[in-house]
């Protein structure tokens, strides 16, 4: 132990260095430099886990947690959310059966449902699917942004990523790729049933159903909105698909073509193979009637989507949203669950701390 | 892998024929050519300008990981199975290769500028008779070379000729064996009368046939044949390159061995590149990942199979299928994808990081001042950039001794005259007085013949002396008079001394400078100057000192004619021969002794007696008698001189100090409390060894034993080597435990370790280079290593530079031990090439060994700090980066492996493709470089006060299988929950608007957060020295994270390159979100939660000595206090013997004169013993010389 830092004095540079201080121009050696980068020695906070930080910390943490989950928990569950599976019923479950991309005739079908609670506020209408791998590799990977983007040689050349799903009958196709092809393109219609049994449209909304950046930025026409059809003249429709894409909502303009909000709500792949995708909004009603009142409902589907070959299922969801999404009750028990633990963890380290803590600190370090 | 590569080059320019003979004809080029010996050039380097882009490419790429990242490349190319982009791949590669490479280039420019240095040097060759300044490289075999005084010698050279008389020369051979006294040479009298005429040499045409080249530097076999007679050459007629001409005009010398076939090249070497054992299992741990990566694959592509048969055919009306790709094929070229997309585990970054931590951590070593050397102005030097985190795991150290542990300097320290103690400085309440360099020197201007670097601090001894006192002026006559040493006076009043052995040297200028020069010799007679007077003694005899005698006397008459005999020599022999009248001086002189050899000097007591003239008249006649007998000689002669030597008067005793370098005990402690066994290795005698020993605290007066082998059969080694092992264990097994295992790459190392035994009490061992030569014989060297790891202690001593390297070598072989050798001379280069670190002294004459190390620095004591600082903290750094590393890079991939079960085993990211780029590269790059090279446990002052905390890293304990195996499932679980917190925090949620929030690129930018974020948290954690450095680090790469994210995503991005930057605007939507953060925060904390749970307990329950250490750091919150510099006063009663460390040679000859009358040609029995194959272990010391060359004595 007595020889560290032997001479540490002399060859730490605390003295002041005889040569180089004397005069200008003495003879410079090596001696390395006395900065506290090259000597390591940097100010430094050197924390260490001790029970006075731990302990605290894990305390903390639960108390925090704790009523962050029960807030989500209970925000979730005041969430009205409501699911109608369409095959469950026999007129659709024969579509579903019968139904193949080749079908030229429609097959419609309705599903009653009922509200035991009216939603108030806004509430959205989702499509759902099951089953749908919308984020495999070559799916995913099968369209041609800059097509979408309005660049007109991509519409006349897609990209190699889109075959095969590139052209048809030598025309490019536009939109190309296999996830402009498999657009879901049913048509679900709301009607509220009234006691008196007659039924009354409810209003859907189909426009700001797309992120603002989609709409605006990453899907453009080509040549802006005007004439699509002349754009578009040279270029094939998906195989799929029963219109052109600049059919697609005639009606209006800014949302025709490439804009077109279903399409790009369509075209942002999923991240797993069950997904939901906005389909249309109820707004809320001026007055202060809910935007749905319960009471019987029936749902008018245009089966045009085949699931059935896949095994896929198809839904549909009525739910109002909160400050936090939809309804998803995992974050909040997750949050009051590792709460709890580290709450439990903190009083187990505590008694831990308690019976054997003083022991081996106390102890005398060989040296 | 790369030596293998420069072997081969060298291989194939060169024949495969072995050379059995060599034979070369004098001053005949085209006879000599045809032979094709190697020339005088020699190349370290390892390309050229040509070869330097494919070569070092072609190395490169044999690296593992290098070659594999060029296959992925090419993987990358095949449009079906390429599931990344091509610059995720090509931008780290290039990065890597390039600076890889750059470093390589420099390294190699270096080289050659050395190469060209030592090629271009300048010396005079004899070429169409006349003597031409030539380059060394383009000197031949078979050239007849001119050497001027202290030139190097260029190659291995037959001495032809020299200036001197008797065609002797001197040479010093400090850069080959590290032995700084000179050594003669003497030519052969037929060609010394070639003299230096050069029309003379010109015609010389001797043919030499010898043999070949090898690396035994003190045996050369070979003849001569000039004029049709044969001359047989030995060693002595061989100059070899490295060594030093001094004293001596000019030599003439015949080429025999050049460049690369030389002694010296031959003995170098071939340099291996040094792997440390973190390289090694880094190699193991890539493999293995290699198979764990083929496993995940695999899983994924059986996966993907069935998927494809399952669901893909159904879902072929969204996805159709590839042309002629079925579910089998399909799996297949997933599973390359996946090979592709899972790459990260053996990130390309690793091994570029890893350098540049090491060469970080080199340059704290080149900058610490604490190892600068003020008094030479040399800093520490890491030689090689690659070693560092061995340094803290070593377990051995083989340390030379001269110039290592001692400076090689004696010093006449103290003396004891007539019962009472000089050299002591006592202050008035006669307490000693430390003596320091500021210390007021005794003042010999009064003698002009003094020696000026001569110091002594005690006043009174000086007047004691001048005043006239016999007994004192007895004492240094003695020392003026009995000794073999030879002056020379190249100046009237410059005296120089060429003493064999040092302390002799240093008692006879003690002499000199107290009033008793010696100043000339001649065989019959001693001049010395006493007091400003001029005496001649005459010298009747000597009785010359050896192993047995312990003693040596002179027998001189004064002008006055009065016979004495002066004897110096051990206390123990010297007291049994003493008049019985001193016994009350033996009393005092022996407690003097006691106290000096507490101080750890080594003492002598000397003795006279006046003898009467009749006696030695007859004492002269048999003891010429006995000197002329044929059989029997010694013993006779020995009889008469134990005869003479008796009823001497005791004079006194003397104390010299063999210098250690300053802090060596101390440092040799701190080394032992931090579980480092040292084991010197000196080609010194063995009781100069075990003096220091003693004197440096490795061997110690409280040890239970000190075993001591010196044997001279193998049978004698192997009892006494039993012998001691079972009195260390006498329960001990028979045989040693011995595991087997398999190592290294595929397990094809075959590596055998045998376990420490344990023993009660402490333990040392010296042998000698005898014994262990038998001892490093196969069938033994299990038997030596047993009993040598047992030990506390073991000294080495007579060893040869290849036995230290044998010795080493056994070590490395058996104990799967790290080594470190330090040395600071040319005999010193074997082991430390051998050893895993090689230090090197610098400062001393001799470069050799500085040259071949991996590390250099001036002092001894600045190993400590190499060891328990820089090598502890090395160790630590690179530890913990490789566990941080693996740990995220791990994680990084596992969430890819569990999204292969959600998106039908399609080889899908889970990240942005960016963000697999710059993961490695920008995110998280620089904060894990702060982490190691800024990290510290402790500070220095600290590492010190606990040399325990050097003992995780001898054990392994921060990175092993292991941790590695801990590592894995850490970043299993961390994945986990970095996949599947989201995964199902985001289920079929929503955002605040009712818009999507789970499309794939949401997720996405949601889980490489995640990721990111937890593992900088992890990063945190491990962090214990948290710099502003860090700090910067850590908050600029999530700041660079945000913006980067920003702004690849951002509108600008998108509409420029379109199709790279399809993101855009996720980042805007999507961490605008609540339950997007609640989401980071949940996957944080409980990746960390368990972590910091795990790892208080660990600190509150099996606490590590680190932990306590920090803990206690943290109590006491002040540096421990910079410890004294305390003078290790032993109580030890051991008392050094007389420990000259020279051979017996010189006395025969001051007397005998016989080197006048000396002939070569009754040489031929004194080398009849050399040849013995126990001669040949024997270290280089140049005995035969002594008896045949003696300097002419100047009258």
């Amino acid at each position: 132990m007595m020889a560290s830092n032997y001479n540490a004095k002399e060859e730490d540079g605390h003295q002041p260095a005889a040569i180089g201080h004397g005069g200008a121009g003495t003879v410079k050696n090596k001696k390395p430099d006395n900065t506290a980068f090259k000597q390591q020695r940097l100010p430094a906070w050197q924390p260490i886990l001790t029970a006075g930080t731990v302990l605290p910390a894990f305390f903390v943490i639960g108390l925090i947690f704790i009523p962050i989950g029960i807030g989500l928990f209970v925000t979730s569950n005041n969430i009205k959310e409501l699911e109608v599976t369409s095959q469950l019923i026999v007129p659709c479950y024969n579509c579903s059966q019968s139904y193949s991309w080749n079908s030229t005739k429609p097959c419609t079908c309705s599903v009653p449902f009922s509200l035991d609670q009216p939603f108030e506020s806004n509430v959205f209408m989702y499509y759902g699917l099951s089953n749908f791998y919308q984020n495999h590799r070559r799916y995913v990977k099968s369209r041609d942004d800059s097509q979408l983007n309005g660049d007109k040689a991509s519409l006349k050349s897609p990209s190699k990523e889109c075959e095969p799903y590139r052209t048809s009958d030598e025309k490019p196709i536009a939109p190309c790729g296999a996830i402009a092809n498999s657009l879901f393109n049913d048509t679900l219609e709301l009607y509220y049933i009234d006691p008196n049994g007659s039924r009354t449209a409810i209003p859907l909304v189909k426009k700001g159903i797309a992120w603002w950046t989609d709409k605006h930025v990453k899907f453009r026409n080509p040549g802006g909105n005007d004439n699509l059809t002349v754009v578009f003249q040279g270029t094939s429709k998906p195989v799929n698909w029963r219109k052109s894409v600049y059919e697609l909502d005639p009606s209006d303009p800014d949302n025709n073509g490439f804009i077109n909000e279903d399409f790009i709500v369509w075209m942002r792949t999923a991240a797993l193979p069950t997904f939901r995708k906005l389909y249309r909004i109820i707004h809320k009603k001026p007055n202060m009637t809910p935007t749905l009142p319960l009471g019987r409902y029936i749902l008018e589907v245009t089966y045009n989507y085949p699931v059935r070959s896949f095994e896929g299922r198809k839904r549909m969801i009525l739910s109002t949203i909160s400050w936090m999404g939809g309804k998803n009750p995992f974050l909040g028990i997750a949050y009051i669950t590792v709460g709890s633990v580290c709450f439990f963890l903190g009083i187990v380290l505590l008694i831990i701390h308690h019976k054997y803590g003083n022991r081996n600190h106390s102890a005398d370090i060989r040296s | 892998m790369g030596s293998l590569l420069s072997q081969l080059g060298l291989e194939c320019g060169r024949k495969e024929v072995k050379e059995e003979e060599r034979h070369l004809r004098a001053n005949d080029r085209e006879f000599n050519l045809s032979y094709e010996y190697a020339d005088n050039a020699i190349k370290t380097s390892k390309y050229n300008i040509f070869t330097f882009l494919p070569l070092n490419l072609f190395e490169q790429f044999q690296r593992l990981a290098n070659a594999y990242f060029l296959f992925l490349l090419c993987l990358q190319l095949i449009p079906e199975i390429s599931s990344l982009s091509w610059f995720t791949t090509v931008v780290p590669l290039v990065l890597v290769l390039s600076m890889t490479m750059a470093k390589d280039g420099s390294d190699d420019i270096n080289r050659h500028r050395c190469d060209r240095q030592v090629n271009n040097r300048k010396v005079e060759v004899l070429i169409d008779g006349e003597l031409r300044s030539e380059k060394w490289m383009d000197v031949q075999v078979g050239d007849i070379i001119k050497l001027e005084n202290n030139q190097f010698v260029t190659a291995d050279l037959l001495l032809l000729s020299s200036s001197e008389p008797l065609n002797l020369i001197y040479i010093e051979t400090a850069e080959l064996d590290g032995e700084t006294n000179l050594k003669v040479k003497q030519a052969l009298t037929v060609t010394g009368e070639l003299e230096d005429c050069i029309e003379k040499l010109a015609n010389f045409n001797g043919e030499v046939r010898c043999e070949p080249p090898n690396n035994r530097l003190d045996k050369f076999t070979g003849t001569l044949t000039l004029k049709g007679e044969m001359y047989s050459l030995d060693n002595e007629r061989v100059l070899l390159r490295g060594c030093t001409l001094r004293n001596t005009q000019w030599c003439f010398g015949l080429v025999v061995f050049g460049g690369p076939d030389t002694k010296l090249m031959q003995n170098c070497g071939k340099t291996t590149l040094k792997r440390t054992s973190i390289d090694r299992l880094m190699n193991v741990l890539v493999l293995s990942i290699f198979g764990f990566l083929a496993v995940m694959c695999l899983i994924l592509a059986v996966g993907n199979g069935i998927w494809e048969y399952q669901e893909g055919s159904k879902f072929a009306a969204f996805l159709p299928k590839q042309e002629g790709v079925n579910a089998p094929f399909s799996a297949f070229l997933t599973f390359w994808s996946y090979v592709i997309i899972l790459n990260t585990v053996v990130p390309i970054s690793l091994y570029v990081s890893v350098e540049i931590i090491r060469l970080g951590n080199s340059f704290y070593i080149d900058w610490d001042r604490k190892m600068y050397y003020p008094k030479s102005d040399t800093p520490a030097e890491a030689r090689t950039t690659t070693l560092n985190e061995e340094l803290g795991q070593i377990k051995y150290i083989f340390s030379d001794k001269t110039g290592t542990l001692t400076q090689n300097i004696m010093t006449f320290n103290k003396c004891s005259i007539n019962g009472k103690s000089y050299g002591e400085l006592l202050d008035f309440s006669g307490q000693r007085v430390e003596i320091n360099e500021k210390t007021e020197k005794v003042d010999f201007s009064w003698n002009n013949l003094a020696d000026p670097k001569f110091c002594f601090h005690d006043h009174s001894l000086v007047e004691v002396v001048r005043e006239g006192n016999p007994e004192v002026q007895a004492f240094f006559r003695l020392l003026a008079l009995c000794h073999t040493v030879m002056p020379e006076e190249k100046k009237e009043g410059e005296l120089y001394y060429q003493a064999q052995s040092p302390d002799e040297g240093a008692l006879v200028t003690a002499a000199r400078n107290f009033g008793f020069v010696f100043r000339s010799r001649t065989p019959e007679s001693i001049t010395v100057v006493e007091m400003g007077e001029l005496v001649t003694y005459e010298l009747l005899a000597v009785l010359d000192f050896n192993n047995v005698r312990k003693r040596m006397s002179v027998i001189v008459r004064s002008p006055e004619g009065k016979l004495t005999l002066y004897c110096k020599g051990a206390d123990t022999i010297i007291f049994e021969r003493l008049n019985p009248s001193c016994s009350k001086l033996k009393e005092v002189t022996t407690e003097h002794l006691n106290e000096y050899a507490g101080d750890g000097l080594r003492t002598l007591a000397l003795a006279y007696k006046d003898i009467d003239p009749k006696y030695m008249e007859e004492w002269k006649l048999r003891h010429h008698e006995a000197s002329t007998a044929m059989d029997e000689r010694e013993e006779k002669l020995d009889a008469l001189y134990e005869e003479i030597e008796k009823g001497l008067l005791l004079l006194g005793s003397t104390a010299v100090e063999d210098k250690l370098q300053d802090g060596v005990p101390q440092t040799i402690e701190q080394l032992s409390k931090a579980d480092i066994k040292i084991w010197v290795l000196t080609g010194d005698k063995q009781e100069t060894a075990e003096n220091i020993g003693y004197s440096c605290n490795m061997l110690r007066e409280e040890m239970t034993e000190v075993f001591i082998v010196s044997a001279n059969t193998a049978e004698e080694v192997r009892k006494e080597l039993q012998t001691a092992r079972r009195k260390m264990r006498p329960d001990g097994p028979e045989e040693p435990t011995v595991t087997k295992s398999r190592s290294g790459l595929f397990c094809l190392l075959k590596t055998e370790t045998v376990a420490d035994e344990p023993v009660d009490g402490e333990y040392a061992m010296v042998i000698n280079g005898h014994s262990l030569a038998f001892a490093l014989e196969k069938d033994m060297e299990m038997e030596l290593l047993r009993t040598a790891c047992m030990c506390q202690t073991v000294i080495c001593c007579r060893v040869t530079p290849l036995q230290k390297a044998q010795v080493v070598e056994l070590v490395k072989k058996y104990k799967q031990a790290i080594t470190l050798a330090i040395g600071d001379g040319a005999n010193d280069v074997s082991m430390i090439k051998a050893a895993h670190i090689g230090v090197g002294i610098s400062g001393q004459e001799g470069m050799q060994a500085v040259l071949s190390s991996d590390f250099s620095f001036a002092q001894f004591r600045y190993l400590q700090r190499l060891l328990l600082v820089h090598g502890r903290w090395s160790y630590l750094r690179m530890c913990k980066f490789l566990r941080y590393f693996f740990y995220k890079n791990f994680t990084f991939t596992f969430v890819h492996f569990w999204y292969g079960f959600f998106c039908g085993f399609s080889a899908q990211t889970v990240y942005d493709e960016w963000f697999i780029t710059l993961y490695n590269l920008v995110y998280t790059a620089l904060p894990v470089l702060a982490l190691s090279l800024f990290d510290q446990d402790v500070n220095d002052r600290w590492s010190f006060q606990y040399p325990k905390l050097y003992a995780p890293g001898q054990l392994n304990q921060y990175f092993s299988k292991r941790a590695f195996v801990y590592t894995v499932l850490h970043s299993g679980y961390s994945s986990l929950v970095l996949f599947f917190i989201p995964w199902a925090a985001m289920y079929d949620t929503v955002r605040d608007d009712g818009k999507d929030i789970v499309d794939y690129q949401s997720f996405a930018l949601l889980a490489q957060t995640c990721l990111l974020i937890a593992v900088s948290i992890q990063l945190g954690l491990d962090t214990h020295y948290w710099t502003s450095v860090n700090q910067f680090f850590l908050w600029g790469s999530l700041c660079v994270y945000f913006a980067v994210i920003f702004t690849m995503y951002s509108n600008g991005m998108f509409l420029i390159f379109t199709s790279s930057f399809p993101f855009i605007g996720t980042a805007r939507n999507s961490l605008n979100q609540p339950n997007v953060w609640l989401t980071m925060l949940l996957t944080s904390i409980l990746c960390v939660l368990p972590v910091v749970a795990y790892r208080f307990l660990r600190i509150l329950l099996w606490p590590t000595v680190n932990d306590k250490v920090r803990y206690k750091v943290r109590q006491d919150k002040v540096l421990p206090p910079a410890p004294r510099r305390v003078q290790a006063r032993r109580t030890s009663t051991r008392r050094s013997g007389y420990a000259f460390s020279h051979a017996q040679g010189y006395g025969d000859l001051v007397t005998s004169g016989r080197f006048l009358r000396w002939t070569p040609k009754s040489r031929p029995a004194l080398f009849s013993q050399t040849d013995s194959p126990l001669a040949q272990t024997q270290p280089q010391f140049y005995r035969t010389i002594n008896e045949g060359g003696e300097p002419p004595l100047s009258p």
